[in-house]
C-alpha cells in the first residue's frame, strides 16, 4: 500500500517527490556542535532550529542544543538585527558559552541581514561579553543542501578563528567531513597510529556519543577547542576529507593560512583509506604501522573469503555525495554493480566522478545529482537491485520492492549503532563489508526454498 | 539556577497568586523547544490521507516533516509522501509562483489526488509569492480542490499555524453533500490518529450508536470532511488545535461542540457521557453507562496492581497544548504518581490557572521551557519519570529518568480506556526499569 511510485519516469521540472537532501542550516548545526563549548544559533524562526535539533536528536538520540532568534512577523519586515543581538545577550546571560555559531536561513538572508554588522553592533553594545567568540557563515536553504551547510560553518569556523602566527608547528589538520562521532574517532586512531600530533574540525566525538553519567550536560566534553582552531592555522597541512563538506575550508586554510591541503575522498572502503594512510605515511614519513597494515589484510581477507556472495550484485547507493562516491568505489571493488547511483546535493561534478569510476565495470548506470528517492525508486523497478545502499528514508522503497537495506550516511532515524561504530579506515569498511554480505546472506536463507537452504554459508 | 528576568514571569509554583505569563513570543537566544507556525499546520493538516501535502519552500520544510508522526490511515496512504517545490535561487529573484502552478500540474497528474493542501513557508511569504492566487487557479484548472494553507513560520508559533490549518480546513468543509448523515452523528476534531487511537474513539462511539461523519484529521479523508458540516455535534479533542474549526463551524452551520479528552479513565468517561448527554437518547446513554463500566472493570485491575508499584513516585510532563497537560496530571494520579513540574509550549492563561487547581500547590508550572531548565528542575524534584517529546526524550535518558513520549514518536495508542492500561504499563516499565539503577547518579554517584 505505501507503493504509491509509478513505474514510468515522467519529467518533472517543479517538483521533488521524497528528497535525498535538506537544507543547509542542519548541516551547519552538526558542524558546530562539534566545537567545544559552541551553541548553534539559527537566526531565522524558530521551527528551523526546532526541526533540525529534532532531527539530529532522532539520528543520534542524544540531546542537541541550539538556540534561536525566534523571529516574528515583524522581524521578517524590519530586520532580524534587534532579534539576534537580544539573542546574544540572552545566550550569554543563560548559558554562557565559549563560541556562539551563528548561521541563517531562508528568512533572514532574503531579509538581508548583514550577520558581521549585528555582530559587531552585540559587541559595542556589550551583548557579547570580552573572550567570547562569535562567528557566522551563511546558509540560505535556496542554496546548496545540508553537506553545504556543513561545509559554510566549518570554513566559518576557519575564517573567523585560524591563524598563522608565523610558525610551522608538525600537527596536521583532519577535516573529517560530514561523518559519525565513531569515524572521527576512528580517523584519530589512525593518524595517531602514524604518530602525527593532528587538530580535527569538527569533532563531534565525545559530544553526540556522550556516555550516560546521570548528568546532562549542555556543553559536552567533547569538540574542538578554540586554541586548537586558531592553531590549525600553523598546521603542517590538512587532510580534507569529502570534497562537498570539506574542501572550502581547506582551500581557505591554504589561500589564508598558508596551509597546503590534500582533497581526499571519506576513507570509507578499500581504496579510498589506501589513499588516506599513503598521505599519512607521507605526512609521517614512516612506515605504515604493522597493525595498520593487519586492519587491511583481515579486510581483504573477508572480501576474498566471500566474494561469491558479493559478485555481480546490484546495488543502488543514495545519500550525500561524500558517502556515495567512497560507497561506489567500495562496492565496485568487492565485484558489485552499482546500477543506480544518486544524491541530493548539487554539482556535475558528482556524476563525472561516478561516471568515471565506473567507467569499467558498470557505464550504463544511472547517475544523477538533485536527484530525489522518488526517481531512484523509478529506476529500481525498471531494472530491480539486491541491495540498497543509503540513508533511513531508503526503508520505503525497501518494503516496497522487497529489497535489503544497509543503513549508512545521514540521517540513520531507525536503528542506532552508527553513532558507535565507524564505517571509515579498514575496521570501519570490514564492518560495512560484513554488514552487506550478511544483508545478502539474510536474504539467501529467507528466499532459499527448504532444498537449498543450507547450514553452512 | 538562574532564570533571566524576562523568564521569571513565565514560571510559577501552583500554589502561587501570580499568574504564568505566556502567550508571548520566545525571548530571541533561547533553546526554547517551541517550533513554527508551518510545523503547526503541518501536523494538524498532513493526517488527511487522500490529499496531496505540498510544501512551497526551501526543501528543509519538506524533508523534516516526511512522515514524522505515525498519524495512520487505514486506506490511501499519499501523506506519507513528501512533496515539495525546492524553492532555489532563481524563484527567489524572480518569484515562485509559477513553480508552484507546474508542480500542482504535476502531482495531480500523478497522483489524481482527492484534494491538495498547499503550505507556504517563510521563505515564499517573504518573497511574495501568491499562494492563494495559484491555488485558485489550479482549483479551476485541475477539478480539485486545492487548498493554501498561511503557514509562514515567522507567524508564530505551532499554535498559529494550527488556526491556519483549521482556515483551511473551514474552505473545504461544507462543500460536500450532507445526504443520508443520521441525526445522532458527530465529527472527531483534533485526534491525530498517532498508533491508531482515532479507532479505538470510533469504537466507543460506534458501540453508543452514535454516527461518525468526519474525522478531523486522523485518518481523514477529503471527501468526508467536505460533508462534516452534515454531522450533529463537533468532538474536539485536542483543544489547542481545533477549536476555532469548531467555533467556525458552530458560527456557520449551528453546530455545537463539546471539549472532551480521551486521555485517562476520568476523562474518557467524561468525554463519553458529554457526547451521550448531549444528543439525549435514554437508549444511547444506557449503553455508555455499560460501556464505560465494562471498559473500567477491564482496566482497573492492571492500573491497581501498576499502581503498587509507582505509588508516590514523582512525575514532570512538557507538552505542546495545554489539553494534554491536564489529562496526564490526572492520568498520573489515578496510578499514584505525583506531577512536580509542569509545562507547555502554547498554552494560554486560562489553561494555567486551571493547571495550577489541578496540580499541587509546589507544583512548577512553566511556559516555553527549554533543556537547561527542565534538566535543572528534574535533578532537582528528583523525578522518577518524565513526559515530553523527542527533543526532551535524551535529556531524560541522559540524567537516568524514565520517559514516555505523548507526543508524534509514541508507538502506542494512549487514547480511550485500554490506552489508560497502555500509558500506565508504560509508564511502569519505564520508571521501574532496571538501567536506571546503572547510571551513576541514581546508584549513588559512583560506578557499581
Amino acid at each position: 500500500m505505501l507503493d504509491m511510485t509509478p513505474a514510468t519516469v515522467a519529467e518533472r521540472s517543479a517538483l521533488k517527490i521524497n528528497p535525498a537532501k535538506t537544507c543547509q542550516p542542519v548541516g551547519a548545526v552538526y558542524a558546530a556542535l562539534g566545537v567545544h563549548g559552541c551553541l548553534p544559533h539559527s537566526h531565522g524562526s524558530q521551527g528551523c532550529c526546532a526541526y533540525h535539533r529534532s532531527h539530529l536528536t532522532r539520528h543520534f538520540k542524544e540531546p542537541v542544543m541550539a538556540s534561536t532568534s525566534s523571529f516574528t512577523e515583524g522581524s521578517s519586515v524590519f530586520g532580524g538585527m534587534a532579534n539576534l543581538t537580544q539573542a546574544f545577550g540572552t545566550i550569554f546571560e543563560m548559558y554562557n558559552p565559549d563560541i556562539v555559531a551563528v548561521h541563517t536561513t531562508c528568512l533572514s538572508e532574503v531579509i538581508g541581514d548583514d550577520i558581521p554588522t549585528i555582530i559587531s553592533k552585540g559587541r559595542e553594545e556589550g551583548k557579547i561579553p570580552e573572550g567570547k567568540v562569535v562567528v557566522h557563515c551563511n546558509t540560505p536553504s535556496f542554496v546548496g543542501s545540508h553537506v553545504t551547510g556543513f561545509s559554510a560553518m566549518v570554513k566559518g569556523f576557519v575564517k573567523y578563528l585560524s591563524e598563522n602566527t608565523g610558525t610551522r608547528s608538525t600537527a596536521i589538520n583532519i577535516l573529517p567531513g560530514w561523518v559519525e562521532p565513531s569515524d572521527m574517532t576512528e580517523i584519530k586512531r589512525l593518524v595517531a597510529a602514524f604518530g602525527l600530533p593532528s587538530i580535527m574540525l569538527p569533532d563531534t566525538s565525545s559530544v553526540l556519543d556522550a556516555p550516560a553519567t546521570g548528568e546532562h550536560a549542555f556543553f559536552p566534553k567533547g569538540g574542538t577547542t578554540l586554541p586548537e582552531l586558531k592553531a590549525m592555522g600553523d598546521a603542517k597541512a590538512t587532510l580534507s576529507l569529502g570534497t562537498w563538506a570539506s574542501l572550502d575550508a581547506a582551500t581557505l586554510l591554504e589561500t589564508k593560512c598558508g596551509v597546503p591541503f590534500q582533497d581526499l575522498d571519506l576513507p570509507i572502503g578499500l581504496a579510498a583509506t589506501d589513499r588516506f594512510i599513503q598521505s599519512l605515511q607521507a605526512l609521517a614519513g614512516v612506515e605504515v604501522p604493522t597493525q595498520i597494515e593487519d586492519e587491511r589484510g583481515r579486510l581483504v581477507d573477508v572480501i576474498s573469503d566471500m566474494h561469491q556472495y558479493l559478485s555481480g550484485r546490484k546495488v543502488a547507493i543514495y545519500g550525500d555525495p561524500d558517502h556515495v562516491i567512497a560507497l561506489t568505489e567500495f562496492c565496485r571493488d568487492m565485484d558489485m554493480l552499482p546500477v543506480h547511483v544518486l544524491t541530493g546535493s548539487v554539482g556535475n561534478a558528482f556524476e563525472t566522478r561516478i561516471k568515471d569510476i565506473l567507467a569499467d565495470s558498470v557505464p550504463e548506470a544511472n547517475v544523477k545529482a538533485q536527484g530525489d528517492l522518488y526517481l531512484l525508486h523509478q529506476w529500481i523497478k525498471n531494472d530491480p537491485v539486491d541491495l540498497l545502499l543509503g540513508t533511513t528514508y531508503g526503508k520505503f522503497i525497501s518494503r516496497a520492492e522487497d529489497i535489503p537495506l544497509v543503513r549508512v550516511g545521514w540521517p540513520i532515524l531507525d536503528r542506532v549503532g552508527h553513532s558507535y561504530f565507524p564505517t571509515v579506515g579498514y575496521l570501519g569498511s570490514l564492518r560495512l563489508a560484513v554488514e552487506i554480505i550478511s544483508a545478502i546472506q539474510e536474504r539467501q536463507d529467507r528466499d532459499a526454498p527448504d532444498h537449498a537452504f543450507e547450514l553452512v554459508l | 539556577m538562574d532564570l533571566l528576568d524576562d523568564r521569571k514571569r513565565q514560571v510559577v509554583t501552583a500554589g502561587e497568586a501570580r499568574a504564568v505569563a505566556c502567550d508571548r513570543p520566545s525571548v530571541a537566544g533561547s533553546v526554547t523547544q517551541r517550533a513554527c507556525s508551518f510545523c503547526g499546520s503541518r501536523v494538524v493538516l498532513y493526517p488527511i490521507a487522500d490529499a496531496l501535502h505540498l510544501v512551497h519552500g526551501p526543501v528543509g520544510c519538506a524533508a523534516y516533516t516526511w512522515d514524522i508522526r505515525g498519524a495512520q490511515s487505514s486506506g490511501p496512504q499519499l501523506h506519507r509522501l513528501s512533496f515539495n517545490t525546492d524553492v532555489r535561487e532563481e524563484e527567489v529573484i524572480f518569484g515562485g509562483e509559477k513553480k508552484l502552478a507546474r508542480a500542482l500540474r504535476e502531482l495531480v497528474a500523478i497522483h489524481q489526488p482527492k484534494g491538495a493542501f498547499v503550505y507556504a513557508t517563510c521563505l515564499t511569504g517573504v518573497i511574495g509569492d501568491d499562494v492563494d492566487a495559484v491555488c485558485r487557479m489550479a482549483t479551476a484548472e485541475l477539478g480539485i480542490p486545492v487548498i493554501p494553507v498561511q503557514s509562514e513560520g515567522f507567524k508564530g508559533t505551532k499554535k498559529d499555524g494550527y488556526s491556519a490549518a483549521c482556515r483551511a480546513l473551514d474552505q473545504l468543509i461544507g462543500t460536500g453533500s450532507t445526504e443520508g448523515i443520521g441525526p445522532l452523528s458527530v465529527n472527531i476534531l483534533g485526534d491525530f490518529n498517532i498508533a491508531g487511537e482515532i479507532w479505538v474513539i470510533k469504537g466507543y462511539l460506534e458501540r453508543m450508536g452514535v454516527e461518525v461523519v468526519a474525522t478531523m484529521t486522523g485518518d481523514g479523508r477529503v471527501d468526508t470532511i467536505r460533508k462534516a458540516h452534515g454531522a450533529k455535534l463537533n468532538i474536539v479533542q485536542c483543544a489547542g488545535s481545533m477549536t476555532s474549526v469548531a467555533k467556525l463551524m458552530k458560527e456557520k452551520y449551528g453546530i455545537p461542540f463539546v471539549q472532551v479528552s480521551f486521555f485517562g479513565l476520568e476523562d474518557c468517561a467524561d468525554a463519553l457521557y458529554q457526547i451521550a448527554k448531549h444528543f439525549g437518547d435514554a437508549e444511547m446513554l444506557r449503553r455508555t453507562r455499560s460501556i464505560v463500566r465494562e471498559e473500567t472493570e477491564a482496566v482497573l485491575p492492571e492500573l491497581a496492581r501498576i499502581r503498587k508499584d509507582l505509588e508516590g513516585k514523582k512525575a514532570a510532563l512538557y507538552v505542546g497544548g495545554a489539553f494534554k497537560a491536564f489529562s496526564l496530571v490526572k492520568a498520573l494520579r489515578q496510578i499514584g504518581m505525583q506531577v512536580t513540574m509542569a509545562g507547555t509550549q502554547t498554552g494560554g492563561p486560562a489553561d494555567y490557572e486551571h493547571l495550577k487547581e489541578l496540580c499541587d500547590s509546589d507544583t512548577i508550572l512553566a511556559d516555553d521551557s527549554n533543556p537547561l531548565e527542565m534538566a535543572s528542575w528534574l535533578a532537582l524534584r528528583d523525578v522518577d519519570l518524565f513526559i515530553g517529546g523527542v527533543k526532551e526524550r535524551p535529556v531524560a535518558f541522559k540524567l537516568g529518568i524514565g520517559f514516555c513520549d505523548h507526543n508524534h514518536e509514541r508507538k502506542i495508542g494512549l487514547a480511550g480506556f485500554e490506552g489508560c492500561a497502555a500509558f500506565a504499563r508504560e509508564v511502569h516499565a519505564t520508571v521501574t526499569s532496571p538501567v536506571w539503577s546503572l547510571v551513576p547518579r541514581r546508584a549513588g554517584g559512583r560506578l557499581a
